[in-house]
């Protein structure tokens, strides 16, 4: 009688223990090991600037924007779909919020900002949904819907003004920009840190009690106490550089940015998405094998609109952030991003044959997309040059992915 | 066994039932019914309409007129999920796995098991999983890996397990040996053999006459969409069936 506890991997051997007993993600290691590398090599080039404690608080509040969008890419993408819509939508819901602040809602009250945000939010879910709805239930391909809405969108954000800009916005809603006063501060952001870590530890102890209640093989403590200790550090490692920018002309600390509180957010609530609900699964599923989960009794089109609602969501958060940053409601805002989204996504490792894809991988990539874009402007690149450069990356990090994956099998 | 339907009704009757794609008649009135433990054979061509009158039966596709009578009692089996609440399992032509889910993912999609707070319970899956296939095939070990890296007959494994664990009354298993070698071939046989000893009904649509024969209680014939009609495998010889379905003729039967 064989055991139920064996492991798989109990029999093979080397590096392959080595990666079985720490059960991590390899290619997010070489994701990660890659931004360390255009880290190092930008901070070689511009004599020190790149790492600077400034610097990387900047990249974390200019990652914030596509990030917040690509968490939510990665599930569109994973259903064998696209969006091509996202940046037109952020412009647009950015104007909308917008002109509810500076000529409807009365200014300088409280539910100035809130109203508005809570009214872009909703839009956002209303045009995700039906852009989704063309697709899940009009069988319209999501490439051509998603393209209609890059258009309808970016059209609407000018004629809602005439093309004029909209300025300035509510006070507190200009802090979801991080701006000046827009960070938490050192007290806070430690508090925020510490908060993570708890997570992280309550997480590593359940998860193994219960694989334990059934018997089932764990890591070996050293592997999951390695495992923990490297976020752990990795946590403490952001909030100390997140810190260590002050505000100009004082010595207080900024500590974390609020878009960047937002980002890690979304992350937060999307990883767990994808990975302890129903509704996650089901996602994967459908990317996997449409017919088949149809067959499971899976209602896939309720599933397709969901996520794109969620797309538009996150597209309407990502709106507030890049218009509170601006302080403005221009009708460009946005545009090109669905461009950076989607290339965050893939370069983070999402198939567009769909079925496969991560957060943690997408944000990595946003990270890199955005680490290369800041070091080529410290570099001084023209921006002509930057967009020749990351569009050979682009294709050159899914070539090296996919004959990785083609020699894996 | 005999599977008379003396004393007992059938489990589930199919009435009249025809659906068309556009022009084209995939069934065409057909009726066919299956008793507690006994295993009816669909044979016919390719494009016969055998998978298309199963997926009527499994909630894939509508029918455009007929009736479905389970227990003797009208049902309606608008979705795979109604098909399930009534406890008919379907291990499909194509498996319907999600290649990018491992085992456990797949055998309980779009019926998880959920911890109090209503998420995911990845472990008790996985637990009631592996007791579900290890039971089928002791040498299936890749529990956690993606089916896409599975051989057919793992894969195979894992479909058969999903329908077993939830414990079926009434199992579809469309040309369940397509893809095996012979000896994998021979254990899906041993198993329907056993699940028609525990009362469960089988409809088993399959290619291969010599498993027909020795598998089947009853045999129904399909042709261009039409049921040809339903013998008794005790009754015919395989040149009998053979006729059935080459020439959609009835054989002529000693009453
Ligand atoms: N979803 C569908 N759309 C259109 N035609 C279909 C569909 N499913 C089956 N058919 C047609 O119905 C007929 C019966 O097919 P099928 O039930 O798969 O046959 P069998 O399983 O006996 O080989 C074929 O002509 C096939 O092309
Ligand atoms: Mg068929």
């Amino acid at each position: 009688m064989m055991s139920l506890a064996q492991s798989p991997a109990a029999h093979k051997g080397g590096a392959r223990d080595l990666k079985g007993a720490l059960e991590v993600d390899l290619r997010l290691l070489a994701m990660i090991a890659a931004v360390a590398v255009i880290w190092v090599g930008f901070d070689l080039l511009t004599d020190g600037i790149f790492l600077t404690a400034r610097n990387l608080w900047n990249l974390a509040v200019q990652t914030s924007v596509v990030g917040i969008m690509t968490t939510g890419m990665v599930l569109v993408i994973v259903t064998r779909h696209i969006d091509l819509s996202v940046g037109s939508v952020l412009g647009f819901v950015g104007m909308v919020m917008a002109v509810l602040q500076a000529q409807i809602l009365p200014i300088g009250t409280g539910w100035n900002w809130s109203a508005s945000l809570a009214l872009g939010l909703g839009l956002g879910v209303v045009i995700g949904g039906a852009q989704g709805w063309w697709i899940a239930h009009r069988g319209v391909p999501s490439f051509i819907v998603t393209l209609g809405g890059l258009l309808i969108f970016r059209g609407l954000a000018w004629t809602i003004t005439e093309g004029q800009t909209v300025a300035p916005l509510d006070e507190t809603f200009q802090l979801m920009g991080g701006g000046l006063l827009g960070s938490i501060g050192a007290f806070w952001s430690w508090m925020v840190g510490a908060a993570g870590i708890v997570l992280v530890l309550v997480r590593t102890v359940m998860a193994r009690r219960r694989r334990q209640r059934y018997g089932f093989a764990v890591r070996p403590i050293w592997a999951e106490l390695l495992v923990a200790a490297s976020i752990v550090g990795a946590i403490v490692g952001f909030v100390v550089v997140m810190n260590a920018y002050d505000r100009p002309r004082t010595d207080i600390s900024q500590g974390i940015p609020i878009p960047v509180l937002i980002l890690i957010g979304a992350v937060i609530i999307m990883s767990a998405v994808t990975k302890v609900t129903k509704f996650g699964r089901y996602v994967f599923a459908i990317g996997g094998n449409p017919e088949a989960a149809q067959l499971a009794g899976i209602n896939t089109r309720l599933v397709i609109m969901a996520v794109f609602a969620l797309m538009g969501l996150l597209a309407g958060i990502a709106g507030a952030v890049q218009t509170a940053r601006l302080n403005a409601g221009a009708n460009s805002t946005g545009e090109l991003l669905e461009l950076s989204v989607i290339a965050a996504a893939v370069i983070g490792g999402s198939s567009l044959a769909g079925g496969t894809g991560t957060i943690s991988g997408a944000i990595v990539g946003a990270v890199f997309m955005q680490s290369l874009q800041s070091g080529m402007i410290l570099l001084g690149l023209p921006t002509p040059m930057q967009n020749v450069v990351i569009g050979l990356v682009l294709i050159l990090a899914v070539w090296i992915d996919t004959s990785y994956q083609r020699r894996r099998l | 066994m005999t599977s008379s339907p003396m004393g007992v009704g059938p489990l589930v009757e199919m009435r009249n039932i025809s659906i068309h794609f556009g022009g084209i008649k995939a069934v065409d009135d057909v009726s066919i019914d299956l008793y507690p433990g006994e295993v009816v054979a669909l044979l016919g061509h390719n494009g016969a309409g055998k998978s298309t009158l199963v997926k009527v039966l499994s909630g894939a596709y509508r029918a455009n007129s007929g009736q479905i009578l389970i227990d003797g009692r009208t049902v309606e089996i608008g979705s795979p999920r109604d098909a399930k609440a009534l406890g008919i399992e379907t291990i499909y032509q194509t498996l319907a796995l999600a290649e990018n889910i491992d085992a456990p993912g797949n055998l309980f999609l779009g019926r998880e098991l959920t911890t109090p707070w209503g998420t995911l319970d990845d472990a008790a899956m996985e637990h009631a999983a592996r007791q579900a296939i290890l039971e089928l095939n002791p040498n299936f070990t890749r529990i956690k890996e993606p089916v896409k890296n599975l051989s057919g007959g793992q894969r195979q494994s894992v479909a058969i397990a999903r329908a077993l664990h939830f414990k079926a009354r009434i199992l579809i298993m469309d040309e369940p040996t397509a893809a095996l070698g012979p000896h994998e071939t021979r254990q899906v046989a041993d198993l329907i053999t056993r699940l028609k000893a525990k009362g469960i009904g089988i409809f088993l649509i399959s290619h291969d006459i010599h498993d027909v024969f020795s598998l089947a209680d009853r045999i129904s014939v399909m042709k261009n969409g039409k049921l040809v009609g339903t013998v008794r495998t005790q009754d015919v010889t395989q040149d009998d069936v053979l006729g059935m379905i080459i020439l959609g003729k009835r054989p002529k039967i000693a009453a």
